[in-house]
């Protein structure tokens, strides 16, 4: 096996392991300073008025400003919204507030001192009048007649109305359909909790206008653009966007903020640079959260089994403002998806966005995917309720076929590739599942732990994405990414990505296409990300891109660089550029043996520049825009097993089995560790993480205290494995691997807990199964309650 | 009112003046520059702040700089001998047990306390001593492998 596809240790890690990685909050500057954010505490209120007298007077501040200060100096001061759907309200997003607050956790003032302590001591002298409103938390309540209003211009709180599909088609389908099934379903909010909370470091310099800007981001291009046009009107070229080591992101460093560009603001006041760092609830209150629906979900299927249609109605919470790219989660991202793995004639969705009195909710890993999955395969496990038929074989018997591909659904995605049956084979086989069915007639018969087996086929569209079907679609960006391959005179390399990884190994998976492409040592590549300065642009990480899309443009300019290398060992050994092989580092003219020169020596002729080809120029380097074609469609099947304690309610996950189709793989062992990660999260969705706010919209579960974050004692060794169908239509075949595991897991949990109480009557349960909700549905049986405990 | 603290931090001795309310993780991040600790949270639940005092793991976010009045500190810049990686830094890079890495020195030095408690840790006792510690990024499968196998090598200890 050569160097792509091994499973090489990570480059990144010395420093890491150490301690010697740089995070944001470890930078220091000479005369740094410390911005602290005044937030509002109340849901929604009117501001009369803000007193800063005291807080300005106490020791070591330098300065309190609030939006009267953001409006005196004259720049933009919002953070805006990048994808518009038809009829989308997007209201402004003021970075510091403007006469009205609209979520617990809104920033009202920053307080700028010479500590920490000091800025704290100070936000809390920060005297704000408020005059409170009614809130509403909940997004079925939000669209109620009646419900307290958010903005004037967004009447009956509705951000959006959105529908994909045939409706008259697919309500053909129900009326004359043989079974159906119909779930309400209840998709948890989550905090995405990156372990590093956010994290800005200013540093404006007056004398040549440039700001720099240390912060934790997933896509520092996109901030640099955002922050210039939006938010702080400075030319985009005079700011310097650097994400150093970034600790986590999950999606929640992909959007951009109030608090970053105020952190810049105070610089740009003060000319000194100021230091802002998110405290754990902080983070937890302001980080744009995830999920957070309420869908009515229907399924359709004939006699044999076969789905005929399927239908969809959710109500999407889109938080107080619209997110950087959250009208994309529950549209472009969900309803698109809703064909799962299987062949289905008809389909319709319906979406009804809301402005609700809480953070805003964006993507978070895989972003509208998991709620899909969550749907189609919940609604498959009713599906073989009402028809009697095992959840393995509804789901085989509904699979696309493998000489259907391409494939395209009625919800707008073309499948460019797929093969399910093998891998939902191999779990079932893995796992043990005849054996476990007749353990679980057993155990209801013996009494004890009861046992239930979930099943997830999952597909996702990932790589985000042809830039030209995103644009058509609303997204105010292209999705391509780049890549500066830099051959230097001695034949290493320098690789400037537009990816941004925060965890992902990109260092070192990065590296291996070029070493396979190139035939040089791994040690002979560098990859740099994460700098504006650095990097001509980038689109950074999120969406499971960057090997797809990054990874693919690193590919194609190589290629770019053998290709003019090849023109010029062609001259040197007097033969066709065609008839120029490039193989294990040499240069072979083909059919002749001897005739070759080293990879080595022509880079050096390039830069020598004694005997090149006419018009040549000196140099070799090469740059790439990539614009993939297409989405990728990683697939697979994940089977869970619980066991449930009826007496008590508490689930227990003792088996998780994933057999995921990513395509070729660059680093088994890093694309290992992305699923282990996307099944811990999914799993913690299913069964204990909920961000919950109260009816007055205080976040009741901003602290770990309250959150329940998954531990290494909550899990089973996950036992994982691969089919491999290459992606058709990029130059690695790879697809991408990063939220997989957080897309199929949920579903898989949830269906097992259903299904180990089934035979109580139990067709239905929602996030978190916490004891109480599974005790409560257990104690329900036989009153006819199948959403028991709901 | 400023006080003064001497303590000792990977065996180099430090006085300095402090403001009482000063954590210990401020302490070492922002007056001494090791900020290999980091802080993850405010409650003392998630460990990424996880330091050796006087040869036990404590949350450097949970004590201030002046109750570690002549301590002997380690961190995760200090911990091993000073020549090449501890087995168990060694052993986090070989089974890929960290992804971005934040949590990883707090990991780091709370696995170092279980195996100087107990060498030969079950899967089981590795999880369960993992309960002040958390990782977002990993699912844990490969810091439990990790810690396994720096355990099977003899790693045990700071």
């Amino acid at each position: 096996m050569g160097v792509f596809g091994s499973a090489i240790k990570r480059r990144e890690d010395p420093a890491l392991i150490t301690g010697k990685g740089k995070y944001t909050d470890d930078f220091q500057m000479p005369g740094m300073v410390y911005a602290t954010m005044v937030r509002s505490p109340f849901a929604h209120a009117e501001i009369n008025s803000i007193d800063t007298s005291q807080a300005k007077a106490s020791p070591g501040v330098l300065a309190v400003y609030t939006w009267q200060d953001i409006e005196a100096a004259g720049i933009p001061g919002v953070v805006p919204t990048a994808w518009l759907l038809p009829d989308i309200k997007t209201p402004d997003h003021p970075i510091l507030a403007r006469g009205k607050v609209r979520y617990v956790g809104d920033a009202v003032a920053v307080v700028v001192a010479e500590s920490r302590a000091a800025a704290r001591d100070a936000a809390d002298l920060v005297q704000v009048d408020y005059e409170m409103l009614p809130a509403v938390v909940d997004v079925n309540k939000a669209l109620e007649d009646g419900a307290p209003q958010l903005f004037d211009d967004a009447p009956g709180n509705l951000a959006f109305d959105w529908d994909l599909g045939d409706k008259d088609k697919t309500d053909a389908a129900f009326d004359g359909a043989a079974h159906t099934a119909t779930l309400e379903l209840r998709n948890s909010r989550l905090i995405p909790h990156a372990i590093e909370p956010r994290a800005a470091l200013a540093d404006f310099n007056s004398s040549t206008g440039e700001l720099t800007l240390h912060m934790t981001s997933q896509n520092p291009h996109v901030h640099r653009l955002l922050m210039s046009i939006a938010s702080l009107g400075l030319p985009e070229h005079k700011i310097r966007i650097v994400a150093p080591e970034v600790g986590g992101g999950f999606g929640s460093k992909i959007h951009h903020y109030p608090d970053e560009a105020v952190a810049a603001f105070c610089s740009m006041q003060l000319q000194v640079p100021v230091k802002w760092t998110a405290t754990r609830s902080e983070t937890n209150l302001t980080d744009a959260h995830g999920r957070d629906h309420w869908s009515k979900a229907e399924i359709a299927l004939d006699g044999d089994g076969k789905i005929v249609g399927v239908r969809v109605d959710t109500h999407a919470a889109m938080g107080a403002y619209l997110s950087t790219f959250a009208p994309a989660v529950p549209t472009y991202l969900y309803g698109t998806l809703m064909s799962g793995q299987y062949d289905i004639p008809a389909i319709y969705v319906h979406v009804q966005a809301a402005f609700t009195n809480t953070a805003p909710v964006d993507a978070y890993r895989g972003a509208g995917r998991p709620e899909a999955t969550f749907v189609v395969e919940r609604l498959l496990d009713a599906a073989a309720r009402v028809t009697g038929l095992d959840p393995a074989e509804i789901r085989r018997r509904n699979f696309v076929a493998p000489d259907a591909f391409p494939y395209q659904t009625q919800v707008a995605l073309a499948y460019d590739s797929g093969n399910y049956e093998p891998a939902l084979d191999r779990a079932l086989e893995m796992v043990g599942y005849a054996d476990l069915r007749q353990q679980q007639a057993q155990r209801r018969s013996s009494g004890g732990k009861l046992l239930g087996i979930g099943l997830s086929s999952y597909i996702e569209a990932c790589g985000l994405a042809p830039s030209q079907v995103v644009g058509a679609l609303g997204a105010q960006a292209g999705l391509w990414e780049s890549a500066k391959v830099r051959v230097h005179p001695s034949g290493s390399v320098t690789v400037y990505s537009g990816s941004c990884g925060h965890g992902q190994g990109h260092e070192t998976t990065f590296s291996q296409i070029v070493a396979d492409r190139l035939s040089v040592d791994v040690d002979q590549v560098d990859v740099i990300e994460g700098d504006t300065e650095k990097v001509q642009f980038g689109m950074g990480t999120y969406g499971s891109r960057s090997a797809a899309v990054g990874g693919s443009a690193i590919a194609t300019a190589v290629d770019k660089v053998i290709a003019k290398a090849k023109k010029i060992a062609a001259h040197l050994l007097e033969a066709a550029e065609e008839d120029i092989e490039f193989q294990d580092g040499q240069f072979q003219v083909k059919g002749v043996p001897d005739k070759a020169q080293a990879w080595g020596d022509v880079v050096l002729q390039a830069y020598l520049a004694h005997n090149l080809p006419d018009d040549m120029e000196p140099g070799l380097e090469a740059n790439s825009f990539y614009n993939p074609s297409n989405f990728t469609y990683p697939f697979g099947t994940h089977v869970a097993v619980v066991e449930v304690d009826p007496e008590t309610g508490q689930v227990t996950l003792v088996r998780y089995v994933a057999v995921d189709d990513v395509g070729n793989v660059i680093n088994p062992m890093i694309v290992d560790g992305q699923l282990h990660g996307g099944i811990a999260q999914g799993v913690g969705q299913a069964l204990w993480e909920e961000a919950v706010y109260d009816d007055a919209g205080q976040l009741t579960s901003a602290t770990l205290l309250d959150y329940a974050l998954p531990r290494a004692h909550y899990f089973p060794t996950f036992e994982l494995d691969r089919t491999v169908t290459p992606c058709p239509h990029n130059p690695l075949g790879v697809k991408g691997v990063g939220e997989a595991g957080a897309i199929a897991s949920p579903a898989a949990v949830v269906n097992a807990v259903v299904d180990a109480l089934s035979h109580l009557g139990v067709q239905h349960l929602n996030m978190p199964l916490a004891p109480e909700r599974v005790w409560r549905a257990i104690q329900s049986q036989g009153n006819g309650n199948g959403q028991g405990g709901a | 009112m400023a006080e003064t603290v001497t303590l000792e931090v990977n065996g180099k001795t430090y006085e300095r003046e402090v403001e009482p309310r000063t954590l210990l993780v401020h302490f070492l991040r922002d007056e001494l520059g090791l900020t290999g600790t980091n802080v993850g949270c405010e409650t003392s639940l998630c460990g990424a702040c996880t330091v050796h005092m006087n040869g036990r793991t404590v949350k450097s976010c949970t004590q201030l700089a002046v109750q570690a009045q002549g301590a002997k500190i380690t961190t995760i810049e200090g911990l091993g001998n000073g020549a090449g990686l501890h087995p168990l830094q060694q052993a986090f890079w070989d089974e890929h047990g960290l992804q971005c890495g934040y949590c990883t020195p707090g990991m780091i030095m709370a696995a170092a306390g279980l195996l100087q408690d107990n060498p030969n840790p079950t899967e089981a006792q590795i999880r369960e001593s993992l309960k002040g510690n958390i990782c977002r990024c990993t699912g844990y499968q490969n810091i439990v492998k990790a810690i396994a196998k720096a355990a099977q090598a003899g790693g045990g200890g700071a």
